[in-house]
């Protein structure tokens, strides 16, 4: 199908541009940025006037459930919420059930997306057998599965020399480990950050050297083993400090940062919310100011949603019982443009965190408008405003920190391989 | 999410969640009603009609014999009906949730829950679930409050002391996991308490205390110092097993109140202990037993002070 989008303020901060350029699409990928090629017929005509017209965000982490945990949320659900949160790629973690460690699961999974018809999925690998730290898995059997990475989701991986050789084995091929770094003795328990809240609170608490002392290990392990490493969801002040110094070193470390600890700090568990029950957990207002700057000066490389439905009954319980976790997927773009508002940061910049610079972080050439680029694309209305309400949210995880607030910014229509997705 | 779910519309006091974010007026109006409710205890007929035909449920996911019979006594002095829920033995154990369980025992016309349990917090979740004229009393929620004890300290230390504005008092022992300490931090430095300390080691007092008003001490000695209130709170075993403590012994060596240590004191200092005591372990038989402690009137107290909360929440 030919699509021309027309009178949209188009922004690739890949590529640099922000003008008023009309975009011509044909046989699922960009033809024209500016001026249509010769003899273009569009069959449809997308008026983008007063929007912006940006790549689909790419989306580092959001769970979508399946398979295994459907009565959580299942594919179709969030994958309509990811469309209709502009998302035209995302990751998910492979703590599924069973967890993504065989190539035939991912192979199921890659093909039950597709024919969801929706986003791109990039499944990640389980790192071991089980996701129960002990067994090395098929890396390369997963590979040509369709695993872009190898994670351990939430689970800890607290034998050091299986992570050691696991960096090794993978660092062989060029494989890229994604860890979320939580010490699982210093973490055990906790269910909030250490700090002055915790305690006023009486909350089981996550001391920061958690953090800390689990980027160290993998810091040294990077340098013993040649793995490329993305961190997942740094949290603190101290860790990011650790993570810049080690890329100007050189080692071949990326990061990420969930979106609502872009915005939330330990205080506002409030009156003990547990939509504010969160892993990594919410933590000082330094260290969110930290982060904020770090995600600025590219210390962090990118934002992610961390998408993580909850069902009620696993959140309407004592803040210590609930099961941590935001859904994310349609809060990504206007938590994004919040930020980068506050930062007093271009639209432009604004966006790479959740296009180019993921993709660099993938290393796909994605989250970019060339031509002969994908035609994964988001229409945006930047001043459209909307209340987070039950009702207003596509997906099944209703847990957010942010229900009744207003929110600003909208994806009024998505594209993936060139055709329309979503629109509202 | 953002009001103080302890007021109602007009601000006043529906719940008692915990004493912070109360005014010390509220705090003093308690301890002035609580005073009226102590000559209760002397009369013949230890009654006054105020719960009369109010349903109160004792709410206890949390095993308690005290707490429970010191509010069960406080209740029917008020002439209210109470009701002890054994939730071990109730549908929780079958998998009822916590908000199931109170929306069964409110569809059985129950005015107040009294609720103790594990987990802080919980006593929010339930009030804010509650429909409204429900009152709910925290009787203790994980480490976080345990607001009634916290105001029968504050009116044990009233009855000896007079003036809170002179006062330095000590809280000696395990801050970290306990809700006794955090709601007596609260109503201290409420009530214009000048000098609170906590004295413990650093294992067991929680990070960034200070930020509560409190100074901090490791040293038992420097900490008693002159002090005109000494509180002790209990250390459990299973802080032993968590490498926080090496033993009881050593504790006791440390941190323990014996004569020698309490002479460090005010000659006229109060010993209190929101029970129950670990004789030999926080606290010498003879200190525990002697002069200047104050631990059974404590419990008189208690019995006041919980039908003053129940009465003031009712008549709101």
């Amino acid at each position: 199908m030919k699509i021309q989008i027309k009178n949209g303020r188009l922004i690739d901060p890949a590529n640099g541009i922000d003008a008023n350029k009309d975009l011509f699409i044909a046989a699922g990928k960009i033809v024209g940025v500016g001026a249509a090629p010769d003899g273009f017929q569009a069959n449809r005509i997308i008026d983008a006037a007063k929007m912006i017209v940006c790549p689909g965000f790419i989306d580092l982490a959001a769970r979508l459930r399946e398979p295994g945990l459907e009565y959580k949320a299942t594919l179709s659900s969030e994958m309509s919420a990811a469309v209709a949160g502009g998302i035209t790629s995302l990751c998910c973690p492979p703590d599924t059930d069973p967890p993504l460690d065989e190539p035939g699961l991912v192979e199921m999974l890659k093909h039950r997306a597709k024919s969801a018809n929706k986003s791109h999925v990039y499944p990640l690998g389980a790192l071991t057998i089980g996701l129960g730290g002990q067994k090395l898995t098929e890396m390369a059997e997963l590979t040509d599965a369709g695993c872009v990475a190898f994670s351990h989701a939430d689970h800890p991986l607290t034998d050091t020399q299986v992570l050691s050789r696991a960096l090794a084995y993978a660092a062989t091929f060029g494989f890229s480990v994604w860890l979320r770094p939580q010490d699982a003795y210093l973490a055990k328990g906790g269910v909030a950050h250490d700090g002055e809240v915790a305690t006023r609170m009486g909350l089981p608490s996550i001391p920061t050297t958690a953090e800390t002392i689990a980027i160290a290990t993998i810091l040294q392990l990077m340098r013993s083993t040649g793995a490329r490493v993305h961190i997942c969801r740094v949290s603190s002040a101290i860790g990011v400090q650790m993570i810049r110094a080690a890329k100007k070193e050189g080692l071949p470390v990326t990061c990420d940062v969930g979106v609502h600890h872009l915005h939330l700090c330990d205080r506002d568990l409030g009156y003990f919310d547990s939509n504010c029950n969160l892993m990594p957990p919410l933590r000082g207002l330094r260290d969110r100011d930290a982060l904020r700057e770090a995600l600025k000066d590219g210390a962090i490389d990118a934002i992610c949603s961390d998408h993580t439905p909850v069902d009620d009954d696993a959140k309407q319980v004592p803040f210590g019982e609930a099961e941590p976790g935001a859904t994310g997927l349609e809060l990504l773009l206007p938590l994004t443009l919040k930020w980068a508002t506050e930062m007093k940061l271009s639209l432009s910049d604004a966006l790479a965190t959740i296009t180019s610079r993921p993709a660099d972080v993938l290393g796909l050439s994605a989250g970019r408008l060339g031509v002969g680029c994908a035609a994964d694309i988001a229409i945006v209305d930047t001043n459209r405003t909307w209340r987070v309400e039950r009702e207003a949210l596509r997906s099944q995880g209703k847990n957010t920190p942010f229900l009744g607030f207003e929110m600003v910014g909208k994806a009024i229509c998505t594209l993936v391989d060139g055709h329309v997705v979503h629109e509202s | 999410m953002n009001h103080n779910p302890q007021l109602n519309k007009n601000g006043e006091l529906t719940h008692l969640l915990t004493i912070e974010g109360l005014s010390a007026e509220i705090v003093r109006t308690i301890l002035d009603t609580a005073e009226s409710f102590v000559s209760v205890a002397e009369r013949e007929v230890k009654k006054v009609p105020l719960l009369r035909g109010k349903s109160v449920f004792n709410l206890f996911f949390e095993a308690s014999t005290r707490t429970r019979t010191t509010f069960e006594i406080a209740a029917k002095r008020l002439s209210a009906d109470v009701l002890n829920l054994n939730i071990g033995a109730s549908s929780t154990s079958k998998g009822e949730t916590l908000l199931d369980t109170v929306d069964n025992l409110s569809a059985m016309h129950a005015d107040m829950f009294v609720v103790r349990h594990a987990q802080s917090g919980a006593p929010f979740l339930i009030a804010r679930h509650v429909k409204p004229g429900i009152h709910v009393v925290n009787a203790g929620d994980g480490r976080h409050a345990h607001p009634t004890q916290g105001l029968l300290d504050m009116y044990t230390i009233r009855h000896y002391k007079r003036d809170f504005t002179q006062l330095t008092v000590a809280i000696i022992g395990d801050v970290l996991h306990s809700r006794v300490a955090r709601s007596q931090i609260h109503a201290l430095t409420t009530l214009g308490v000048p000098e609170v300390r906590v004295v413990g080691p650093k294992t067991l007092l929680p990070n960034g205390i200070e930020n509560m008003g409190v100074h901090v001490y490791h040293d038992m000695a420097k900490g008693l110092k002159d002090v005109d209130v000494v509180i002790m709170l209990r250390l459990q075993n299973e802080r032993m097993n968590g490498a926080l403590l090496p033993t009881a012994q050593e504790y006791f060596k440390c941190y323990g109140l014996t004569q020698e240590k309490l002479a460090l004191a005010k000659p006229d200092a109060i010993v209190m202990h929101p029970g129950p005591m670990n004789r030999g372990v926080e606290i010498d038989s003879a200190v525990a037993d002697g002069s200047q402690s104050v631990i059974l009137p404590q419990v008189t107290f208690g019995i006041a002070v919980r039908m003053a909360v129940m009465s003031i929440l009712a008549g709101n």
